[in-house]
């Protein structure tokens, strides 16, 4: 239980995780499915910073021209939160471009409304 | 009509537009229709989620449990900031002790993800370019795909843009744009130097876009920024990427040696190919960023 404690922004990246999930499954409203699916790639965020800092470090920028490995933070975990943000930006713009197309044709946002007009359309 | 010909000719005259492999209108007509299958039968999937009480408690279920397992996991983890756990190993190390050397720039991170690591970025900033290309073949509008009210909207919309009825939006603009595109500029150009680099800085120069396209409007915004424009910028600057990084893993793998001087670390100048490629970086997620908001608002850059 103390791991855990000491662990806190792990553990809140998990249960973050945990909420964008709930969000992404119960939710009808297909921009909020999106939106949970956002919340999701911020725990892996913040999970992958968290992984990233030491104690008493600084940021990896060189200060005071001290080239020491024992004085600054992992760099990498900083480049892959890039490469996430990067991702998921694309991935949420395409996801809501397809949303929008969606909307025009079935004037609706819920999912199992849109799923059943396009059950009664290819029943026809 | 095309039975003596080999794969490669068909395949070269189905390219030049002469041939047609598969017509697809005759096989839609002559295929087989397949027996509809019952949804309501077939997925069970739709079953659960039409008892709408079980699903819910299924989903909590699930994700409880999820949450449970991770949380065991956590405490299993190194210690939060422990400098001898696992994440602290070599290759963040040698990042640290030979980065400055080797690629010239202060920003360890920059170093990296333009220099240790430049293939992952350059195929992020494709995936960028092609999820704003992928958005204006869904939202571009056309003829086909608006009703005559939306036509009317977007009328009024230009109308209401040219009016002076919103004067303290475009004052504020006319005041921050420059200065917000000036910081973004400055983020990009010392993206070896500070904190910053292509990414954010591109995302400012974005956001001053939007500002100005927000308060005067499309008409005035494709005056100089036009999907063309957008294109252009983007394949120009992924070329020119694509172009220095095939140079250094060309002459450094084959040790040919013309390396690009690295300069005095924490000079503007320096770090070799950093400072171009963060340009590069700055100006595709400037436009992309710039793409998506005019694709969603307006349907046109």
């Amino acid at each position: 239980m103390s791991h855990l404690l000491t662990n806190y922004y792990e553990a809140a990246s998990v249960i973050l995780f945990g909420i964008g999930f709930m969000n992404l499954l119960l939710q009808n409203n297909l921009i909020k499915k999106f939106i949970g699916l956002n919340i999701m790639d911020t725990a892996t965020y913040l999970f992958l910073a968290a992984k990233g800092y030491v104690f008493g470090r600084v940021a990896p920028i060189l200060t005071n021209g001290i080239i020491d490995k024992d004085y600054y933070i992992n760099p990498i975990p900083a480049g892959l939160v890039l490469t996430g943000i990067v991702v998921s930006v694309s991935v949420t713009a395409f996801s809501l471009a397809l949303v929008l197309r969606l909307y025009k044709h079935y004037n609706s946002l819920n999912m199992d409304e849109i799923l059943r007009m396009m059950r009664e359309e290819e029943g026809e | 009509m095309s039975e003596n010909k080999s794969f490669w000719q068909r395949l070269k005259s189905w390219i030049d537009g002469e041939e047609i492999l598969i017509d697809a209108d005759k096989y839609i007509s002559t295929r087989e229709r397949k027996e509809r299958v019952s949804y309501e039968k077939a997925v069970s999937m739709e079953r659960l989620r039409s008892n709408s009480t079980l699903y819910r408690v299924l989903c909590v279920a699930i994700t409880v449990i999820f949450i449970a397992v991770m949380l065991r996991v956590v405490i299993d983890l190194p210690m939060f900031g422990d400098p001898n756990g696992v994440t602290v190993n070599e290759v963040g190390q040698r990042y640290l002790e030979q980065g400055i050397e080797e690629t010239g720039a202060i920003n360890f991170v920059a170093g990296m993800i333009l220099d240790y690591r430049a293939f992952d970025t350059f195929g992020e900033s494709n995936v960028l370019f092609m999820a704003v290309i992928a958005v204006l073949m869904l939202l571009q509008r056309d003829k086909k795909n608006t009703s005559a009210a939306e036509d009317q909207e977007m009328a009024e919309d230009e109308v209401f843009d040219s009016q002076d009825s919103k004067l303290i939006l475009k004052k504020g603009a006319k005041c921050l744009a420059p200065v917000v595109i000036l910081y973004g500029i400055y983020v990009v150009l010392n993206g070896h130097l500070s904190p910053g680099g292509g990414f954010s800085g591109g995302s400012i120069i974005g956001a001053g876009l939007i500002l100005y396209s927000a308060a005067n409007g499309q008409k005035k915004m494709q005056t100089f920024f036009t999907i063309k424009t957008l294109t252009r910028i983007s394949v120009a600057c992924l070329l020119t990427y694509c172009g220095c990084k095939s140079y250094s893993f060309f002459t450094g793998a084959n040790h040919v040696g013309w390396e690009i001087p690295k300069g005095t670390p924490g000079a503007i100048l320096s770090s070799g190919f950093i400072l171009p490629l963060n340009i590069c970086v700055g100006l595709v997620v400037a436009c992309t960023m710039y793409g998506f908001y005019a694709l969603f608002t307006k349907g046109e850059v």
